[in-house]
């Protein structure tokens, strides 16, 4: 255990000096929210009159709307109902922003970080990144297209027993351009509405992050979170106030890409831990 | 009902009108995606093993069994009797049905049986039991060490590697439920 605290510590100190170095500035925001993000699979742990945080994101667009142009967070968050090997419902996500750029800027920067915290710690990432697109392998592996005839219980049993099974666990490997009703806060892409600008990455077949081409208008961010919200009431899951004054600075928030990493799954990897209970020294 | 974050591992449940159990669970959930419970299960009628997944939103049924106290009667052929300690009802399992557990079957002893249906599933033995060495190399004088073992045969032919300080005519507690010497009672 004592040596999964330092391989963090030194994961830390290289994280924080490559966004140092890169211009991006570190912020805290809220751990308690009145209006945690409307998900349709993610439920917030409340906390009185509050919820904690399933994820930093409504804050750090805020931030960017006020004109933060580079930041990042090293944040707690918290998700009911989450344990397992690779689940722990409280969690430390590392979450970052950057205005002006795309979902293909994020991966630049993932790319940079990556190659940045091997430096850190003795664990190297081998081996060249490779890309491939949803309907790539859900077509390889599934035999169908999830783009096309969009069906979510297939999507998410397959994705978990066909594909993630299959992926090269020797190299870094990304999915992108996920169906567009997958995407939670992404912009759909240009030309392609039926997919959205989204990846996910996964090291040694485990996800790791996620990322955006974040989506900055209010009208259609609004009516996302109302249809989540009537799924979400149709599932007897509670369904969470909107937030007004986010879809306020969506209008003033410029162009953005957003990626959220699971610092605990990565500190997994570095240290070659089968399970979270190897890195996280109190886990109930 | 349970509902699928009840599942975990060890817990019986009933699929297509069998008692299973699962034998091993795992908790996904892809990224914005709903979380999945990935469950191996056994069959506790035919034995079978098979793999299931679960949504949230799944409804699991609850095996309708049903555990009753016995004390063993006796041997009968490849049968073992034994008697319901409230209604005295016996219930005849076999040989096959109870496994290396048969070699820890002792006089009255207390047992707990498992039914499904009114079909004996599982027994449950005491957690140790005490059995005399009936053969053994002689150990070396003053040898205590207790990493060091040798094979050893109860009454009824059962093997256990046991520390090299026990000798023929010893009483030994074995688990259970791991088949496993634990320690020595008294000297023979």
């Amino acid at each position: 255990m004592i040596e999964a605290l330092k391989a963090r510590d030194a994961l830390m100190q290289s994280i924080r000096a490559f966004f140092h170095s890169e211009g991006f500035i570190e912020v805290e925001t809220p751990v308690r929210l009145r209006t945690p993000c409307m998900e349709l699979h993610i439920d917030a742990e409340p906390s009185g009159d509050h919820y904690l945080r399933t994820s930093p994101e409504l804050c750090h667009k805020k931030l960017l709307a006020r004109g933060a142009e580079k930041i990042f967070e090293v944040a707690k968050c918290f998700r009911q109902g989450e344990r397992g090997h690779l689940h722990n419902p409280e969690y430390t996500m590392l979450e970052w922003y950057r205005t002006g750029g795309d979902y293909m800027t994020a991966l630049a920067d993932t790319q940079n970080l990556l190659q940045a915290v091997r430096c850190a710690v003795p664990v190297a990432l081998t081996g060249e990144w490779q890309i491939f697109s949803v309907e790539e392998v859900f077509e390889k592996f599934a035999g169908w297209n999830p783009v096309e005839n969009f069906d979510a219980d297939r999507f998410d049993f397959d994705l978990v027993e066909k594909i993630e099974p299959e992926l090269p666990k020797d190299c870094p490997v990304v999915l992108k351009d996920y169906p567009a009703e997958l995407c939670a806060l992404a912009r759909l892409k240009p030309g392609r509405p039926e997919v959205a600008e989204r990846w996910e990455l996964y090291l040694n077949g485990i996800e790791i992050a996620n990322a955006y081409s974040e989506l900055t208008d209010p009208i259609e961010q609004r009516a996302r979170f109302e249809k989540w919200g009537a799924q979400r009431h149709s599932f007897g899951k509670p369904v969470y106030d909107l937030d007004e004054e986010f879809f306020q600075c969506l209008e003033k928030m410029p162009q953005a890409c957003g990626v959220a990493l699971g610092l605990d799954r990565l500190l997994m990897i570095l240290v070659s831990a089968k399970s979270l209970d190897e890195v996280l020294p109190f886990r109930e | 009902m349970y509902s699928a974050s009840d599942l975990r591992k060890g817990l019986k449940i009933e699929i297509d009108g069998d008692p299973c159990v699962i034998t091993d669970f795992q908790f996904s959930k892809p990224g914005k995606g709903q979380a999945i419970y990935r469950c191996k299960i056994r069959n506790l009628n035919t034995g079978n093993s098979f793999e299931k997944s679960y949504r949230s939103v799944d409804k699991v049924k609850k095996a309708a069994l049903e555990s009753r106290d016995f004390t063993f009667s006796y041997e009968a052929g490849d049968d073992y009797i034994f008697s319901d300690n409230e209604t005295y009802e016996e219930v005849h399992l076999s040989a096959e049905q109870l496994g290396d557990q048969r070699f820890f079957i002792v006089e009255d002893m207390q047992v707990e049986i498992l039914f499904h249906n009114n079909k004996a599933l599982d027994i449950t033995l005491p957690n140790f039991v005490e059995k005399a060495i009936a053969e053994t190399e002689p150990g070396a004088r003053g040898d205590t060490a207790t990493n060091v073992t040798k094979p050893a045969k109860i009454d009824n032919g059962y093997e256990i590697n046991v520390p090299i300080f026990i000798n023929e005519g010893d009483i030994v507690r074995i688990d259970t439920r791991t088949g496993e010497y634990s320690d020595r009672v008294a000297k023979g």
